[in-house]
């Protein structure tokens, strides 16, 4: 039970100080940039409009007058404080704009993470275990292709499918053009999410089938498979009471590894549908140059990321007996 | 027919296994690699069978041919009967675990992640065979609460007696055995060869694998030395007892290099399978070497062993006609209590 | 003929590299004439004379395509390159110069890790204020991090083998027994790491363009070209975007299966297949 919370803690510890380097790094990273936030929203509505103060605040985090560490510091005291700014596009603090465009894109993300993990587990497994044949030929073929397929490309092609050709789902923009927010039902946005889910779904399912798949024939070939099949038990049997067994904690922490190539595909897929989430607005915000938001938003990502690896990691201990009982870690 | 008219349990005549392999890591070109080649050995009931070789030779695949468990690369050829019945792959399915049980070599042969209770048991649900389980766990000093432990908690020792318990659970005809004893303290060695005998003695056969000639020597009724991927020589244990009864070089050189007969070292390694020498594998190392050597060297029966050297001029074994005409022992098949 | 393994690795291998090198060489040379516009042919559908259709302007799509993919694969092998190399040095660092170093590139790549890819090419294209330099400094920065891990996990096995101790003992420096004795050990893991990468650094490319953040409008980059196709598919223009984005995934798909065809030959014993 000891070395189970020491190993938490050491987890979490790392995992604080990752957060930490990402937030210096993304700063160096937007700081090094040659526009100038403030010069490129010049005259634009959001600056405007803006009170001293806050304008004040914006110089002290990306102005030119103070070196780049005091810069940092100026903005980490804040950020620790719950204060990320103002967003230059939006107008609005960083954080209520995240949790928004969060909310929104969380929906997407949350279906695909499911759909991708469990068709992608099964057909992993089923790969392994009909190893040569045609059913693993068959996702083998799928995998390489939708690994090859560009997020954006596939968004584009199920839209041209069924928005264009078949005209049964909605072009873009998860909410229907000139609706008031209030009359939006849910089914409305689950329309609306409907296809961007989809492209999300069908391109998640191939890395986590894949590694799946690779698994399950080291366990296939392992010896303790062997000995089973010596001791007269049917290959459904051994699938069921030692490959599955055996493989779902790999599994686990690939479906955990997989929350950071979901979000990424989501800023791809929310572009082509107008979706507005997260993603749309990470773009929004590198393209208008909206320091405060982009950086708020690459920092809360890499915490999801950060949180998802370190779940994964208290899960793996909870399950594997041998790291729960304090045997070795394999 | 066996030399004492006992029943054939196990008969293997003439089996090769080979791998095809690329010729080299950089090369198309497939090679078949012969790691068995015409291995020919048989189990009586009531007896202990060792086959002895070095670590490394590829005795394990035999068991794993005798199961019909060999990777997808394989190639076998000869046969194989149980009870007097071709083993063919099917038939190699319906038995194991059932009329065949396996005791593997290494620990790795453990679900790591199910308690070994219940893969012995093979089931929560039954109760007869949780039971039978507790019971033969007790007989090997593996207290309750081992019912509940997970391979990775597990002493060396211990999990040989799990792996040994779990081939006694279904009360099999025949016992292939791959190193059963290493990681056993000597008294729990003891044990478990005392059981092996209790077993072949209700009129079972055990089929031992080993690198330890006097491990063999002290428990099995009849060795067979493997050298290079064949049988050389099958013998009754009796004729170990000197050089003379022995008949194949290889045997006698084997017999000088055990410490009570003087520790004589036998110089040379045995051939890699990839540059086999023609005709008898034993002939470089061999002071009696002459050219007939070089051709093919059949197994033959000499009185009740049988030896692979051109020097004897015995009966074939002919495992293959007998079988065809039917002409194996008549002995009445063993029922179980 | 019935094929072995190894021999249809070689034939695919082959049919990649060809197929690949044709369409680096036919994009270059067809750059010029996939800038001509021509109103007097805008948005045909695909015909005999223009087997992927002509855009608004009346540009050739298959040029356009041509053209663009050409780029991607230079751009993506370029950046891939860089991103190798950075993998090797960093993952020999990490198994040889001790426990602190390896600490730190570890973290490092944890950290690269925790940003997704996309997000992580958008910050680095606005620090080099988008473009060209941007892109393949992105691609370059993010790719290396599994392939030095697997770097790493290698050279740690090396330096337990005896030949590596013996020369350890015998004094010699630690670059020098890496650069002697490691590196031709590691050559067919980097060369098979490398060419696995250029997959993914092409769809990343096309990916950050077709953001608008890699290469400029103006060019006829396959991110470019399926990012204007946006705008016109809901008018039914389809081929636009179905054609350039088919070829996309062939060239990445032959990318793919080169790769893991020299992997089968050079690395006989790492695959599943």
């Amino acid at each position: 039970m000891k070395h189970n919370l020491l190993f938490a803690g050491k987890n979490f510890i790392r995992m604080i100080l990752l957060l930490a380097a990402v937030s210096v790094a993304t700063f160096a990273l937007v700081s090094a940039s040659p526009i100038d936030p403030l010069q490129a929203n010049v005259g634009q509505a959001a600056l405007g409009s803006m009170s001293e103060a806050q304008k004040e605040k914006l110089r002290s985090y990306w102005g030119v007058d103070e070196p780049p560490v005091q810069r940092y510091l100026n903005w980490a005291k804040d950020a620790l404080r719950g204060d990320f700014g103002t967003s230059l596009l939006y107008r609005q603090p960083v954080t209520s704009v995240i949790a928004v465009k969060l909310s929104n894109s969380l929906f997407l993300l949350v279906i695909a993470w499911i759909i991708s993990g469990l068709l992608g587990f099964l057909l992993g497994v089923i790969a392994g275990v009909f190893r040569g044949r045609p059913a693993d030929r068959l996702v083998k073929g799928y995998c390489l292709v939708i690994a090859s397929t560009p997020a954006f490309w596939l968004a584009l092609l199920l839209l041209l499918i069924f928005s264009v050709w078949l005209k049964v789902l909605p072009i873009g923009l998860s909410v229907p053009i000139g609706m008031e927010a209030s009359g939006v039902t849910f089914l409305d946005r689950v329309r609306h999410a409907i296809l961007p889910a989809l492209t999300l779904s069908i391109t998640g399912i191939s890395n986590v089938a894949l590694h799946t798949r690779e698994k399950m024939i080291d366990i296939m070939e392992s010896d303790y498979v062997l000995f089973a099949q010596a001791r007269g038990e049917k290959a459904g049997s051994i699938v069921r009471r030692h490959a599955l067994r055996n493989v779902l904690l790999p599994a686990l922490t690939l479906q955990f590894a997989s929350i950071s190539e979901i979000i990424g595909g989501s800023v791809l897929v929310e572009q082509v549908f107008s979706y507005p989430g997260l993603g749309q607005a990470a773009v929004a915000a590198g393209t208008g140059s909206d320091v405060p938001l982009l950086m708020g938003i690459t920092l809360i990502t890499a915490a999801i990321v950060f949180l998802g690896n370190f779940i994964a990691n208290l899960l793996y201990g909870v399950v594997d007996p041998r790291i729960r009982k304090g045997g070795r870690r394999t | 027919m066996s030399c004492t008219g006992k029943r054939h349990i196990l008969e293997i005549d003439e089996l090769s296994v080979s791998f095809y392999q690329y010729e080299n890591d950089h090369s198309s070109r497939q090679v078949e690699l012969p790691v068995i080649s015409r291995l020919s050995v048989s189990v009586h009931e009531g007896e202990i069978v060792a086959v002895v070789g070095s670590s490394g030779s590829g005795k394990s695949l035999l068991a794993h041919a005798i199961l019909g468990m060999l990777p997808y690369n394989a190639r076998v050829s000869g046969q194989m009967y149980f009870d007097g019945e071709l083993l063919t792959a099917e038939k190699m399915k319906e038995l194991r675990g059932n009329k065949i049980a396996f005791v593997p070599q290494s620990t790795t042969y453990l679900d790591p992640l199910m308690k070994v209770g219940e893969q012995v048991s093979q089931g929560r649900k039954n109760a007869a065979r949780r039971q039978r389980q507790r019971s033969l766990f007790a007989r090997y000093g593996l207290e309750k609460d081992v019912d509940n432990k997970y391979p990775f908690e597990c002493s060396g020792g211990m999990t040989r007696r799990v792996l040994l318990t779990s081939a006694l659970m279904d009360e099999p005809e025949l016992i292939i055995a791959d190193e059963p004893t290493p990681g056993m303290d000597l008294a729990l060695a003891k044990k478990s060869m005392e059981d092996f005998r209790i077993f072949a003695d209700e009129g079972h056969g055990v089929l031992l694998i080993t690198h330890d000639i006097e491990l063999a020597l002290e428990v099995a009724d009849r060795v067979a030395v493997f050298y290079a991927g064949t049988t050389i020589e099958e013998a009754p244990v009796a004729d170990f007892a000197s050089e003379e009864t022995l008949r194949h070089p290889y045997t006698k050189a084997l017999w000088r290099a055990m410490p009570q007969n003087g520790f004589v070292p036998l110089p040379g390694v045995q051939p890699y399978v990839k540059d086999m020498p023609q005709g008898c594998p034993f002939g470089p190392r061999c002071s009696m070497y002459s050219e007939k050597c070089q051709g093919d060297i059949p197994m033959q029966r000499v009185g009740c062993a049988t030896v692979r050297c051109v020097q004897y001029k015995g009966e074939p074994l002919a495992v293959e006609a007998h079988h065809i005409h039917g002409e194996t022992a008549p002995a009445p098949h063993h029922t179980k209590t | 003929m019935k094929l072995n393994q190894r021999q249809k690795a070689r034939v695919l291998l082959v049919f990649s590299v060809l197929f690949l090198a044709g369409v680096a060489v036919a994009g270059v040379l067809c750059h010029d004439a996939a800038m001509v516009t021509d109103f007097s042919r805008k948005n045909l559908t695909p015909c005999l004379t223009y087997p992927f259709g002509t855009d608004w302007l009346g540009r050739d799509m298959l040029y356009r395509t041509l053209t663009g993919l050409s780029m991607s694969i230079l751009i993506g092998v370029c950046a891939a390159c860089v991103s190798a190399v950075m993998a090797l040095l960093l993952g020999i660092a990490a198994a040889v110069f001790g426990k602190k170093v390896d600490a730190v590139i570890s973290f490092v790549i944890d950290g690269i890790m925790g940003i997704p890819h996309i997000l992580l090419l958008i910050l680095i294209s606005y620090a080099c204020g988008k473009g060209l330099k941007g892109v393949i400094i992105g691609v370059a920065l993010t790719h290396w991090t599994s392939l030095a891990r697997l770097i790493r996990a290698e050279v740690m096995q090396l330096r337990q083998s005896e030949y590596i101790l013996i020369a350890e003992k015998l004094g010699q420096s630690k670059w020098k027994i890496a650069v002697k004795h490691m590196l031709p050990h590691l050559l067919p893991q980097f060369l098979v790491g490398l060419v696995l990468m250029f997959p993914h650094a092409i769809l990343h490319e096309s990916s950050i363009t077709f953001l608008g953040f890699g290469l400029s409008s103006e060019q006829p980059a396959i991110g470019v070209i399926l990012s204007e196709s946006m705008t016109y598919l809901i008018m039914g223009k389809w081929w636009l975007a179905l054609f350039p984005g088919i070829m996309l995934v062939l060239t990445v798909v032959l990318f793919d299966l080169g790769g893991n065809a020299l992997r089968s030959l050079l690395d006989p014993n790492s695959v599943h297949a």
